[in-house]
């Protein structure tokens, strides 16, 4: 087994600034006060991913797995330490961003294939299949001001879980979408699993962990508390309490992170 | 169930940092990408209006001929020092339009932008040279309208004139990608680059020979003034220009040409493109130093 993803002792910090204008940063420094402030949202992280391993990502609000995420789709580099990859980087990561509201569903299609790397003959091969999975009727010839949410969100991830991975990261949970077309990502997005692309999934629900993955991260506080198996994952971060609600709850698939 | 036509990264293929990106190289490779950009601005641009694209022929068309009363028939501007007044404007204007465009719109495409660019990994110069393709279309329809009103006053293609005005639009394009890449960039740092931008480009309208003639600044400057007025690119390229179109429209296209125009406007331009072509390398050095900050700074 190759490995796919290679993270050493990645660390990331961000400095906020309190203050904006000259004036402001003058009169905080006048008072003594901090202007800015630095904190590490990911911190000495190390770990790789073989190829066809399929990782959750766990970790409470603001524990680092956005940041981490960026790191790895290439959004932003470490600050110190290494972030390797081998091959495209594709999956739920920005669905629907780049829609130009005035256009029609499927002129978006095409301008969202390409912005997530897709060339125009794998756009077009898999045009149809897109279409169908969107499920968007008439309206794919409407400009997508006239969606409904829904309707927006399943034409990004019609989009989106299309496009052709070596590294599959899915960080948006189904918060919108009705339980079919729930129910049809989940179906595509264990197909994807099966296919042997290595995923990597964000996710606060342990039913669709246990379901996709088979080794969990657990971030706390943008340091690495966990590296294992699921079961031991989703109890380490107590989640397994009450997991009979969270799995009726919401099916399977997340809330938002 | 899926398709066996799935790509595959080959096993043996290098670990690369996934943030890794060649610039300018690498939106020429993602041109599928770039088209769709342009096309969809430019399509959305007129969306939901009747006339659609004679607009873009509209607007233009009015200000010529605004112009050409104003100044040619209400004003009589110019008349015997520089005839055909309006086309020399105009002609100014076609290529300064295009730059101003290309610097306010490269300025504010990362920022426009930021909801792609804080999610994906995406070359970023991908946006100002949208911008400047963008403004490269628009000027499209300027360009038949000024064509027009150069043919009915006699003018004709001739290949030198030609060969100027390419080099003017290669200056103006390489300056305008340039000072378009560096001023995204820090735009996302600091706002303030954008009103720059701005004040800049109503200082270029004025800083080139279009609403004057170029004969004006020697006359109240002097040799050593016209030498240093000169030094703007923006100038330059605009001469460039009007020798392709203004100097052919008027009756002794030769004399306005010697009268009008520098006697070195040719190694001038050369030399002009060699230095914006250096600038825009440096705004790329630039651009890829400053741009690994650009998604926290949004």
């Amino acid at each position: 087994m190759s490995t796919v993803i290679s993270v050493e002792h990645a660390t990331k910090s961000f400095t906020m600034h309190y203050h904006r204008s000259l004036k402001q940063i003058a009169l905080a420094k006048a008072r003594g006060r901090q202007t800015s402030d630095t904190f590490n949202a990911v911190e000495d992280v190390s770990f790789t991913v073989g190829q066809g391993e399929s990782v959750g990502l766990m970790g409470l609000n603001g524990s680092g797995k956005s940041t981490l995420l960026k790191l790895i789709s290439g959004v932003m580099q470490p600050d110190s330490g290494s972030v390797l990859t081998r091959g495209r980087i594709a999956g739920l990561i920005a669905t629907g961003a780049g829609f130009d509201l005035q256009l029609s569903g499927r002129d978006n299609l095409w301008l969202n294939a390409a912005i997530l790397g897709m060339s125009r003959a794998e756009t077009a091969r898999k045009l149809d299949e897109i279409v169908e999975f969107a499920d968007l009727g008439k309206f794919l010839d409407t400009p997508v001001t006239y969606y409904s949410s829904g309707m927006k969100a399943r034409l990004g991830f019609a989009v989106a879980i299309h496009v052709d991975a070596d590294i599959f990261i899915a960080d948006e949970a189904l918060a919108v979408g009705d339980r079919p077309f729930k129910r049809k990502c989940k179906q595509k997005m264990e197909e994807i699993v099966a296919q042997g692309t290595t995923m990597f999934y964000v996710s606060h629900a342990p039913g669709s962990v246990r379901k996709l993955c088979n080794r969990v991260l657990v971030l706390e506080q943008g340091r690495l508390g966990f590296d294992g198996g699921v079961e031991e994952g989703i109890h380490y971060l107590h989640y397994d309490d009450d997991d009979e609600d969270t799995q009726t709850a919401d099916d399977g698939l997340g809330v938002d992170i | 169930m899926g398709d066996l036509t799935r790509h595959r990264a080959r096993d043996d293929a290098p670990m690369v940092s996934p943030s890794s990106t060649t610039g300018l190289v690498e939106v020429f490779r993602r041109r599928h990408l770039l088209g769709l950009l342009v096309r969809t601005t430019m399509k959305s641009r007129y969306q939901g209006t009747l006339l659609g694209w004679a607009w873009s022929y509209l607007q233009p068309a009015v200000r010529f001929c605004l112009f050409y009363f104003l100044f040619q028939v209400m004003i009589g501007r110019g008349a015997e020092t520089t005839p055909n007044f309006a086309i020399h404007l105009f002609a100014g204007m076609v290529i300064i339009h295009f730059f101003t465009e290309t610097f306010n719109g490269g300025t504010q495409s990362l920022v426009a932008n930021r909801s792609l660019i804080i999610k994906l990994a995406m070359p970023k110069e991908l946006f100002p040279v949208a911008r400047m393709l963008v403004a490269l279309w628009h000027t499209g329809p300027m360009m038949v309208i000024l064509v027009i009103a150069c043919v009915a006053t006699g003018w004709r293609p001739d290949m030198v004139g030609l060969g100027a005005g390419l080099l003017g639009f290669a200056v103006t394009m390489s300056l305008g990608l340039a000072v378009g890449l560096t001023f995204a960039v820090a735009n996302v740092y600091f706002r303030d680059f954008g009103k720059v931008a701005q004040t800049l480009t109503q200082f270029v309208t004025f800083s080139v020979p279009m609403m004057y003639p170029y004969t004006l600044v020697a006359e109240r400057f002097g040799e050593t003034g016209a030498h240093y007025y000169l030094f703007n690119p923006m100038a330059e390229a605009v001469l460039l220009i009007q020798r392709c179109f203004w100097t052919g429209s008027t009756d002794d296209p030769a004399a306005t040409a010697a009268a009008h125009l520098p006697d070195d406007l040719w190694s001038r331009g050369f030399v002009m493109l060699g230095a914006t072509l250096l600038l825009l390398l440096l705004a790329q050095l630039l651009f890829a130093r400053l741009e690994k900050g650009v998604p926290e700074r949004l």
